[in-house]
C-alpha cells in the first residue's frame, strides 16, 4: 500500500510541478479538485433546472422535446444541454482525481477518515445521477441503458417481477416507469447534495468555490466544448429493435459493455468489494495515534483564535467551567483533532518571552510543548555561524528539510508551520539566535493540514491574529512553499533568502527589537 | 502574485484544451458494438406461477367449524408451487431447456423466465413448450410459429395463461 501511495504521490507531485509552472499554486486545478467538484455540481444543477422547464416527461414526447431543445433552441437549450452533459463528465474526472490525490497524499487516515468514508457512497450517487439522466432522453443510448441497467438490477433478488420486463418491447413500455426515472433524476442529486454537505462537515472553511480565475477558465472551457461539439441525441429508442451499436459516455458507462460478458451477480460482487475496500482504506494500515491538543484552562482566556484557526473543526468554545471571569473556554474534541498544532500557533499566550516555568500556553500539543520548542530553537541555533544564519521551521509534508542543515542553517521540525506562534520568530531574531527565519511549508495551495500555509502567511503579513509584531523586520522572514519532490526549490529558496539577508545591513539593535 | 507570462498563458490554455478534448471525445466515443451484423435477438420472458405443490384438500364441515370465523374457507391449500419448465426449440433444435423455481421465501411466488438468444436474421421456426403442472413429463402448453426475423430485430416471446397463451411479439 505504501509503495502504491508513494508511486502515485510522485506522479501527482510531478504533474503539480508542471501545472505550478503555468498556473500559480492557488489556481492549480489539482489543488482545487474538491472545489471544482462543487462548481461542476452547480453547473449541472443550474443547467438541469433550465432543461427541466422545457422537458416533456411523457415517454413518447421526451425524445421530441429534447430534440426541440437541442436544435430549435440551440443557442440556449442546446448549450445548456451540452453544459449539463460536459459538466457531469468533468465532475466524474475531478471526483476520481480528488479521490486518487487524497489517497496518494495520505489525507485519509487517522482523524481524517470521515471525509474519505463519507465520500465513498457519493460515488454511487454520482453514477445514479448520470445514468438516470441519460435514460430520460429516450434515444438508442437510453434504450441500451434502460435494458442493461434493469437486467443488471434483476440479478439481485429484490424484485418479484423482473424490472427489465418493462422494456421488453414497445407494448410493454409504461409511462409510469418513465415518470419514476424523472423523479429519481431529481431526487438523487438532492440526496447527493446532502451527502456532499456531510462530506465536508469536519473541514472548517472547506473550499467549495474554486478561485475565480479557475472557475472562469473551466466554465469557458465547458462552453467551448459545448459549442464545438454539442451534445446530441442518438436515434430514437425502438424497443422492437436491438441496439446494435451505441456511442457511450465512457465516464459514466464504462462498465456497461462488461454487462454483456460478465454475469450480473459477479459485477455486483466486484463493485461491492471495491466499495468496501475503498471505504476501509483509511485504516489500511491504521495511522499511529498522536497526542491531541490539550487546553490549560489557567492560561486559556477564551479568545477563540484556536477555534477560528483549527482546520478540522476539532475545537469548540464552551461556557467557562472553572469559575474564571472569562466568558468561554476552548474544548478539544480528541476524535477530530489531527495533532497539527495550528491551535497552539494561534494561541496568544504561547510566547517564548515568558520564563520557562511559566511557558504554558492556553492550548498546545503535549508532544511539542512550547517549553520544548523554545529549548529546541536555542539548541539548534547555538552552533550557527556567519552573517546569514537561518533558522528553518519545517513541516514534514513538503520538501524534506533535513539536508538543509549546515553551518548557517538550523532546522526545527513542526507538524505544520502554522504550529509556530509568530512570537517565536520575534524571539529568534530579537535574541540574535539567527539572522532570518524561514518557514518551510508544503507546496503553495496544497497544505497538508489544509489551512496552515494560509494562516502562516496571514500572521506573518500581520493580517490575522496572532500577528507578527511590527518590530520584527518582515524582510528577515521568508515563507518557502515546496512540494515533496521540490527539493531544489527549497534549497533555492534558502539560498535566495541567504542572499537577501546578505544584502541587508547587519542586524542592528533596532532590527533585533532591542529599542522597543 | 506575479503576473503570468506568455508561457503561463499557453500552458493554461493547453491544460484547459486537453481537459476539454478529453471530455468532448470520451463523452460519446468510442462506439460500443453489441450485436453482430446479420443477427437478431429472441427474448423469452414471462412470469407465471406453477401449479400448487399439492392438490387442495376440501375441508369437512367439522374442520371448517374449528377455524376462527374470519378464517373459514372450504379448501386447505399448501403455499408452495411447482417449478415451471420451459423449452425453446428453434428450427427443430433445442436452444433452451430450464426449470424455473418459484420466487418468494416460501416458494409461493411466480416463476420468472428471462432468457435471451442471438440468432441469424432470417426465417426461423420457433416452438415453445411450457409445463406448469405437477406432471413429470410432457408439457401443458405448446406453441409454435414461423417468424421472419430482420437484422437486429427483437422478437419477444411472452406467456399469459388463459386465452392468450404463448405470445410472439
Amino acid at each position: 500500500m505504501l509503495i502504491l501511495k508513494n508511486i502515485m504521490r510522485q506522479g501527482f507531485e510531478r504533474v503539480d510541478n508542471l501545472f505550478d509552472s503555468f498556473f500559480d499554486g492557488r489556481n492549480n486545478p489539482l489543488h482545487q479538485l474538491g472545489a471544482l467538484g462543487w462548481f461542476f455540481y452547480w453547473i449541472v444543477a443550474a443547467s438541469g433546472i433550465y432543461l427541466y422547464v422545457f422537458f416533456d416527461t411523457g415517454v413518447t414526447q421526451a425524445y421530441e422535446s429534447v430534440q426541440r431543445l437541442t436544435h430549435a433552441q440551440w443557442y440556449a437549450g442546446g448549450i445548456m444541454r451540452s453544459l449539463h452533459r460536459y459538466a457531469s463528465d468533468a465532475l466524474v474526472i475531478v471526483v476520481f482525481l480528488h479521490l486518487a490525490r487524497e489517497f496518494a497524499m495520505d489525507r485519509l487516515r487517522g482523524k481524517r477518515w470521515f471525509s474519505w468514508f463519507t465520500g465513498v457512497p457519493l460515488l454511487w450517487f454520482l453514477y445514479a445521477c448520470g445514468i438516470s439522466g441519460y435514460w430520460l432522453v429516450w434515444d438508442k443510448l437510453a434504450q441500451y441503458i434502460a435494458i442493461n441497467t434493469t437486467e443488471w438490477l434483476d440479478t439481485l433478488p429484490l424484485f418479484g417481477t423482473p424490472v427489465a420486463r418493462n422494456f421488453l418491447n414497445s407494448d410493454m413500455l409504461s409511462g409510469r416507469f418513465f415518470t419514476l426515472m424523472v423523479f429519481i433524476h431529481i431526487a438523487v442529486p438532492l440526496v447527493m447534495l446532502l451527502l456532499m454537505w456531510i462530506h465536508i462537515q469536519r473541514h472548517a472553511g472547506a473550499r467549495v468555490n474554486p478561485p475565480r480565475a479557475l472557475a472562469a477558465g473551466t466554465l469557458a472551457m465547458l462552453l467551448a466544448v459545448s459549442i464545438a461539439r454539442p451534445a446530441l441525441s442518438q436515434a430514437p429508442a425502438d424497443l422492437d429493435m436491438v441496439v446494435a451499436a451505441v456511442d457511450l459516455d465512457w465516464f459514466y458507462l464504462a462498465l456497461y459493455p462488461l454487462m454483456d460478458v460478465v454475469p450480473g451477480g459477479w459485477l455486483w460482487l466486484g463493485l461491492a468489494v471495491a466499495t468496501l475496500l475503498l471505504a476501509i482504506l483509511p485504516w489500511v494500515p491504521p495511522e499511529r495515534s498522536t497526542a491531541v491538543a490539550e487546553v490549560d484552562l489557567a492560561n486559556c482566556n477564551g479568545c477563540g483564535r484556536c477555534f477560528d484557526d483549527c482546520p478540522y473543526s476539532a475545537i469548540r468554545m464552551e461556557p467557562r467551567s472553572d469559575g474564571s471571569s472569562y466568558l468561554s473556554e476552548a474544548v478539544v474534541n480528541p476524535d477530530l483533532c489531527a495533532s497539527c498544532g495550528i491551535c497552539a500557533g494561534a494561541c496568544p499566550t504561547a510566547t517564548p518571552f515568558r520564563r520557562a516555568s511559566e511557558l504554558v500556553p492556553g492550548i498546545q500539543l503535549p508532544d511539542i510543548s512550547m517549553v520544548s520548542l523554545r529549548e529546541k530553537i536555542i539548541k539548534a541555533c547555538k552552533g550557527l555561524t556567519g552573517r546569514n544564519r537561518i533558522l528553518v521551521f519545517g513541516c514534514g509534508h513538503g520538501a524534506p528539510n533535513s539536508a538543509l542543515t549546515g553551518a548557517a542553517v538550523a532546522v526545527v521540525d513542526l507538524p505544520c508551520i502554522a504550529a509556530l506562534p509568530p512570537s517565536f520568530i520575534d524571539f529568534a531574531l530579537s535574541r540574535d539566535l539567527a539572522d532570518g527565519v524561514l518557514l518551510a511549508g508544503c507546496r503553495e495551495g496544497d497544505c497538508h493540514h489544509r489551512l496552515g500555509l494560509d494562516w502562516s502567511e496571514m500572521r506573518i503579513d500581520r493580517m490575522r491574529d496572532p500577528y507578527l509584531r511590527k518590530r520584527v523586520p518582515r524582510e528577515r522572514v521568508f515563507i518557502s512553499e515546496a512540494g515533496r519532490v521540490q527539493t531544489g526549490k527549497r534549497q533555492g529558496d534558502v539560498a535566495e533568502f541567504q542572499s537577501r539577508l546578505g544584502a541587508l545591513p547587519p542586524q542592528a539593535a533596532s532590527a533585533r527589537g532591542d529599542s522597543t | 502574485m506575479k503576473k503570468p507570462g506568455a508561457a503561463s498563458w499557453i500552458g493554461q490554455v493547453t491544460a484547459y484544451a486537453v481537459f476539454g478534448l478529453l471530455i468532448g471525445i470520451l463523452s460519446a466515443w468510442p462506439t460500443s458494438a453489441r450485436i453482430a451484423a446479420g443477427q437478431a435477438l429472441i427474448k423469452l420472458s414471462f412470469t407465471h406461477a406453477g401449479a400448487r405443490l399439492e392438490e387442495c384438500r376440501k375441508l369437512d364441515p367439522a374442520e371448517i367449524a374449528k377455524l376462527a370465523p374470519n378464517m373459514r374457507v372450504e379448501l386447505d391449500c399448501s403455499r408452495g408451487r411447482v417449478p415451471v419448465v420451459v423449452e425453446l426449440k428453434i428450427d427443430g433444435a433445442v436452444w433452451y431447456r430450464g426449470s424455473h423455481e418459484p420466487t418468494g421465501l416460501w416458494g409461493d411466488g411466480p416463476s420468472v423466465v428471462y432468457e435471451k438468444f442471438r440468432v441469424p436474421a432470417r426465417e426461423h421456426h420457433v416452438e415453445v413448450r411450457i409445463r406448469d403442472s405437477r406432471r413429470e413429463t410432457g408439457f401443458d402448453y405448446v406453441a409454435s410459429k414461423t417468424v421472419e426475423l430482420v437484422e437486429h430485430q427483437n422478437l419477444v416471446i411472452d406467456f399469459r395463461p388463459g386465452e392468450q397463451g404463448v405470445i410472439f411479439h
